[in-house]
C-alpha cells in the first residue's frame, strides 16, 4: 500500500466500515430457512417453522403460513431439519489455552487472549458440533487462573480465524467480555505458594478478596484524583470489577463440601459466580437452590478418574432442574468432545432431566450465565442470528450438525469435505491442534505439579 | 475310560451333551443364586447376533445355559421361569479390550494395577492376579449391558502383561474368570518409550523380535526334552534332553509364538502399523490382534491381506497425540474392508476412569456402521477373535445365559437399559 493510498483510506472511513462489515458476511439479503422443525427454547418448538435473517440478526422466527418471507430472501429448504439456537460453552479449552503460570496461585492479572491458537483444530472441530458462543477458559491448577474470554466462532471473510481478535464478544463500552475462572478442591494443591488444604484454599482467597475491597475503597476514596488513586494494580482491578458484579466467577468446584465453600466465600463477598462441573451437586440442590446460584454441569456417561469424580452421575441435570436450580452444560473440552455437545443434553434427558430445560442448558442458560442472553440463545427476532441445521431430533445419537451459523453467516457446512474431516476426524483433522495447557504437559496430564497419566499409554 | 469309536463318539454326542447338562444343573444347585438361574426374557425385537432379529422373541435359561431361542408363538416358556420383558434384548456386551477391575474408579496408587513400570517387557504379569470384581466401574459398565469384559493390562510397555476374559459377576476373580489368559499385550510407538531402553521405535522393534527368537529356543529346548531319547550307538545307557529351566516369561511368549495366546498389540500411527504387519509377516504363526489403531484406515488392504483383525479404540477417545487423526468412521472402513473389528473401552488415565462400549459402538452406529455390524463389534465379533465365541457373544442354545434389555434402540442416547443377565442371573433390573 502507498502512502498515497494509506492517506486516502484514513480519510474515508465510512467506506472502510463498509468493507469491514461485508468482510464479517453479515449477510444484507435475507436468509429464510422454511419448513424445518423450529427449536426457538423461548417458546414451544414449531413443527413446520420459518427462520429469518438478515444482517447478522434473527427477523422472524414462527409458522410456516403466518411468518412473513420477504420477497428478496434466499430461501433454504428446512423440510425434515431441525433448526435450534448456536451452542452456548459456558467452558471450553480449545485453542492451547494457558492461564496462570504456577508461580501464585492466585493470578486474576492473567488474559487467557493473550494466549490463544484460534488456528488450532478445535476451533474447527468446535463449530462441527454446532457451538456458537464459547467461555475459554484457563485451567484448574490455580485458586484464581485468570481471565477467560467470552467469544463468538466466526469465521470472517469466510476463512478460519486468524486473531483472537476477530472472535471477541464486545461490551456496551466496546470492550470485550470476559470473566475470571476461579477453582477450589484438589487440582491447585500443592507446596507453597500453592495451598496444602482446604482451609488454606479458602483464607488465601478470603484474603486477597478483603485486599481488593480496601483498593476498591482506596479508589472511591480518591473520587478521580490522580495523586490520590493507588499505584494501579492490574490483579486488583481484576478483583474490582468482579467486587462491583461487573465480571462473573466462574468456579471450578466438584464435592459437595467445595461447593458449600464457594456458596461461603460468595455470601461474605457478594459476588456474582457460577458452579462449575459441580460432580456432586446433586447431594445439595437444595443449597444451591437456596442460594440461588446457577450451575453449569459436565455430563459424562462414567465416573471416577480423579476422587472428586467418583460421585459424578448423568441424574445431575435433572435433580437440580427439580430442585428449581439454573442449569447450563458445557464440554470442558478435552474433557468431553465438543463435537458431541447435543449428547450432553440426551444423556441428561435419559437421566429424568425435561427436553425443554436440557435444550435450554445448551442455549439460553448458558447465555444467562456470561450476561448475554439479550444477544444468543435462544431465537428471536432482533438477536444474533446464531443457529444450527440438524438432519433430525437434537437428542438422537444419529442426528448431525449440517450446518452451523453465526451472526447470520455459515461457519460450518458437514457437506463441505474440508469441514467435514473436522466432524468424522481423519488424516489431518488433528493439524495445529494443542491439548489446553493448564493441565496437560507433553505427554501426561498434570495437577498440582503431579502427572496424573501417561497419554502415550492413554493414547488408548 | 473305554476308548470309544469315531461313530460312538458321534452317536453319544446328544446324550453325552444332555447328561453334561444334568450334571452342569446338579452343580449349579449347590451355587448361590442357581435357585435364579431359571429365566425367560420376552423382547418384541431378539437381536440373537445368530441369525435376522426375531420379532416378538423368547430366550429361556435354564441352569445358566440358553435352553431355547425362538419366537414367542413356537417357543414355550416352561412352567416356574421367572420372565423379564423388554422392548429390546440382544446378546450381553462384550468389551474386547478394557482395564475395568484392574484400574480402578479411583484413580490413586492403590487402585492402578493397569501397568507396571519395573521392565519394559514383563509378559508373565497375570490379569487375574490384578482383577478386582468390586471395583465400582465393574457395576457401572454391567448396568449398561456389559456381561463380559476381556481386562487386563494396559498399553505403555512394550509387553506390558496379559489380559483375561471375565464376567461381570461374583466376588472373587475366580468365579468371574472364563478365560485367564487371553492375550498378551504389548504396544509400539511413543507409549512403549522409556528413559531406558527401548527409547525408539527402532528399539521396540528389535526387542520384540529378541524375545521372540528367544522363545522360539525356548520351545525348541522344551520339545527336545519332550522326545524319547535317542539309543547310544556306543551302547551307553540312554540320556534324555535335560529341560531348560522354567521362565515364566519365555513360556507366555512359546505360547504366544505358536498362537496359542493372540498377542495384542496397541499402536496408533500408520508407521506402527506397518510394524505390527512387519513383525506379522516374519513370525506367520503369532495370533496378531492389532489394538487401539486409530489411523488403521490408511493401512485396510494390508491389514485385510494379513487377516489381522482390529479392536478399534474407543470411538470418543480424545483426539490429540498419536490418536489425533482418529476418526469415528474408522469402524465402518474396516468392515467395508473385510477386517474383523471390536469396539473396546480401552484405557483412561484421566475423567472419566471408563468407557462404555454400548455407548462407544453407538457413535459408530451412526457413522457408518449398520445396526447389526455395529453390535457385532461388542458381541459376536470379539468373541469369536477371542476364541469364546462357543460361550458368549450371541444367543443361541447351549451358550452361556448373558442377555441385556432395553427399553427402545440400545444405541439411542435416551433408551434405558432395563435389565441385565449374567449365566441366567438377573444381576440388575434398574432403568439406566
Amino acid at each position: 500500500m502507498t502512502v498515497h493510498s494509506r492517506l486516502t483510506a484514513a480519510r474515508c472511513p465510512v467506506l472502510i466500515l463498509s468493507l469491514f462489515a461485508g468482510l464479517a458476511s453479515a449477510q444484507e439479503k435475507p436468509v429464510a430457512i422454511v419448513g424445518a422443525h423450529i427449536i426457538p427454547i423461548t417458546g414451544p418448538e414449531i413443527a413446520k417453522g420459518v427462520l429469518v435473517v438478515q444482517n447478522g440478526k434473527i427477523v422472524a422466527v414462527g409458522q410456516e403460513g403466518s411468518t412473513a418471507i420477504p420477497a428478496d430472501a434466499t430461501r433454504v429448504d428446512g423440510a425434515g431439519k431441525f433448526v435450534m439456537p448456536g451452542l452456548v460453552d459456558t467452558h471450553i479449552h480449545i485453542g492451547g489455552v494457558g492461564g496462570g503460570d504456577r508461580s501464585s496461585t492466585l493470578a486474576p492479572e492473567v488474559r487467557v487472549l493473550d494466549s490463544i491458537n484460534v488456528m488450532d483444530s478445535g476451533f474447527r472441530r468446535a463449530v462441527a458440533g454446532g457451538l456458537t458462543t464459547v467461555n475459554i477458559m484457563p485451567g484448574s491448577g490455580h485458586l484464581m487462573s485468570g481471565q477467560t474470554i467470552y467469544t463468538k466462532l466466526r469465521q470472517p471473510g469466510g476463512k478460519p480465524p486468524k486473531r483472537i481478535e476477530d472472535l471477541y464478544i464486545n461490551d456496551a463500552d466496546g470492550k470485550p467480555m470476559w470473566g475470571l475462572k476461579m477453582a477450589n478442591g484438589t487440582n491447585m494443591l500443592g507446596d507453597p505458594p500453592f495451598s496444602g488444604t482446604r482451609g488454606k484454599s479458602a483464607a488465601i482467597v478470603r484474603e486477597r478478596f478483603i485486599k481488593a475491597q480496601e483498593y476498591k475503597a482506596k479508589v472511591a476514596a480518591a473520587n478521580g484524583d490522580a495523586e490520590k488513586l493507588p499505584a494501579r494494580d492490574l490483579g486488583m482491578e481484576t478483583m474490582v470489577e468482579v467486587l462491583d458484579g461487573k465480571r462473573i466467577v466462574h468456579h471450578h468446584t466438584h464435592r459437595t463440601d467445595d461447593i458449600m465453600t464457594v456458596l461461603r466465600l460468595q455470601k461474605e463477598f457478594d459476588f456474582r459466580v457460577v458452579l462449575h462441573h459441580v460432580s456432586e451437586a446433586w447431594k445439595v440442590a437444595d443449597e444451591i437452590a437456596a442460594a440461588k446460584v446457577p450451575v453449569s454441569a459436565i455430563v459424562i456417561d462414567s465416573p471416577g478418574g480423579k476422587l472428586e469424580a467418583a460421585n459424578l452421575i448423568i441424574e445431575t441435570g435433572g435433580i437440580l432442574e427439580k430442585a428449581g436450580v439454573n442449569v447450563a452444560f458445557h464440554t470442558d473440552d478435552w474433557i468431553t468432545d465438543c463435537r458431541l455437545f447435543l449428547r450432553s443434553a440426551a444423556l441428561a434427558v435419559r437421566a429424568g432431566m425435561g427436553r425443554d430445560a436440557a435444550l435450554r442448558a445448551l442455549t439460553l442458560a448458558g447465555a444467562e450465565m456470561m450476561d448475554l442472553s439479550g444477544r444468543v440463545g435462544s431465537l428471536e427476532a432482533g438477536k444474533d442470528a446464531d443457529f444450527i441445521i440438524l438432519s433430525g431430533d437434537p437428542l438422537s445419537v444419529y442426528t448431525k450438525v449440517e450446518q452451523t451459523w453465526v451472526e447470520g453467516a455459515k461457519v460450518f457446512d458437514r457437506s463441505r469435505e474440508e469441514d467435514r474431516l473436522f466432524a468424522v476426524g481423519g488424516f489431518g483433522a488433528g493439524r495445529d491442534q494443542e491439548p489446553y495447557m493448564c493441565c496437560v504437559q507433553g505427554t501426561g496430564f498434570v495437577f498440582g505439579g503431579k502427572q496424573w497419566g501417561q497419554w502415550g499409554a492413554a493414547g488408548q | 475310560m473305554p476308548k470309544l469309536a469315531r461313530s460312538e463318539i458321534r452317536m453319544n454326542t446328544r446324550s453325552l451333551a444332555r447328561t453334561l447338562i444334568i450334571a452342569a444343573a446338579a452343580f449349579a444347585s449347590l451355587l448361590p443364586g442357581a435357585a435364579l438361574a431359571q429365566v425367560a426374557i420376552k423382547a418384541k425385537t431378539l437381536h440373537t447376533m445368530a441369525g435376522p432379529a426375531i420379532t416378538d422373541g423368547v430366550v429361556i435359561i435354564q441352569n445358566g445355559k440358553i435352553a431355547a431361542v425362538g419366537p414367542a408363538a413356537s417357543t414355550p416358556i416352561p412352567d416356574g421361569l421367572r420372565i423379564l420383558e423388554a422392548n429390546v434384548a440382544t446378546p450381553g456386551l462384550i468389551d474386547a479390550r478394557c482395564t475395568v477391575g484392574v484400574s480402578g474408579l479411583l484413580n490413586q496408587k492403590q487402585d492402578q494395577d493397569q501397568l507396571e513400570r519395573s521392565g519394559p517387557i514383563q509378559p508373565e504379569l497375570r490379569a487375574i492376579d490384578a482383577y478386582n470384581p468390586l471395583d465400582p466401574l465393574v457395576d457401572h459398565v454391567r448396568s449398561f449391558g456389559v456381561t463380559t469384559i476381556n481386562t487386563g493390562h494396559a498399553p505403555g510397555e512394550l509387553i506390558s502383561g496379559q489380559t483375561a476374559l471375565i464376567k461381570l459377576r461374583g466376588t472373587t476373580v475366580d468365579e468371574a474368570v472364563i478365560k485367564p489368559v487371553s492375550a498378551v499385550a504389548a504396544t509400539l510407538g511413543p507409549g512403549a518409550q522409556r528413559d531406558s531402553a527401548p527409547g525408539t521405535r527402532a528399539k521396540m522393534v528389535s526387542m520384540l523380535r529378541e524375545q521372540l527368537i528367544k522363545a522360539r529356543d525356548y520351545q525348541k529346548s522344551l520339545d527336545k526334552a519332550a522326545q524319547p531319547a535317542a539309543a547310544d550307538p556306543d551302547g551307553k545307557p540312554a540320556t534324555a534332553a535335560e529341560p531348560p529351566a522354567r521362565d515364566l516369561r519365555l513360556e507366555l511368549l512359546a505360547q504366544v509364538l505358536k498362537g496359542e495366546i493372540p498377542l495384542l498389540i496397541s499402536a496408533n500411527r500408520a508407521q506402527d502399523i506397518a510394524s505390527v504387519l512387519r513383525l506379522k509377516e516374519e513370525f506367520s504363526t503369532l495370533r496378531i490382534v492389532l489394538d487401539s489403531g486409530s489411523e488403521a484406515y490408511l493401512l485396510t488392504a494390508e491389514l485385510k491381506a494379513a487377516g489381522v483383525p482390529v479392536f478399534l479404540h474407543p470411538t470418543m477417545i480424545r483426539a490429540f497425540g498419536e490418536m489425533e487423526n482418529m476418526s469415528v468412521e474408522t469402524a465402518s472402513k474396516l468392515r467395508a474392508a473385510g477386517i474383523d473389528v471390536a469396539i473396546q473401552g480401552g484405557f483412561e488415565s484421566y475423567v472419566p476412569k471408563a468407557r462404555v462400549i454400548l455407548f462407544e459402538a453407538a457413535i459408530a452406529a451412526a457413522n457408518g456402521l449398520s445396526f447389526d455390524e455395529a453390535l457385532a463389534t461388542i458381541t459376536i465379533t470379539p468373541a469369536r477373535i477371542l476364541g469364546v465365541a462357543d460361550r458368549v457373544g450371541s444367543l443361541e442354545v447351549g451358550k452361556d445365559g448373558d442377555v441385556a434389555l432395553y427399553s427402545g434402540d440400545p444405541f439411542e442416547y435416551t433408551t434405558l437399559c432395563t435389565g441385565v443377565v449374567i449365566d441366567g442371573v438377573v444381576m440388575s433390573e434398574k432403568p439406566r
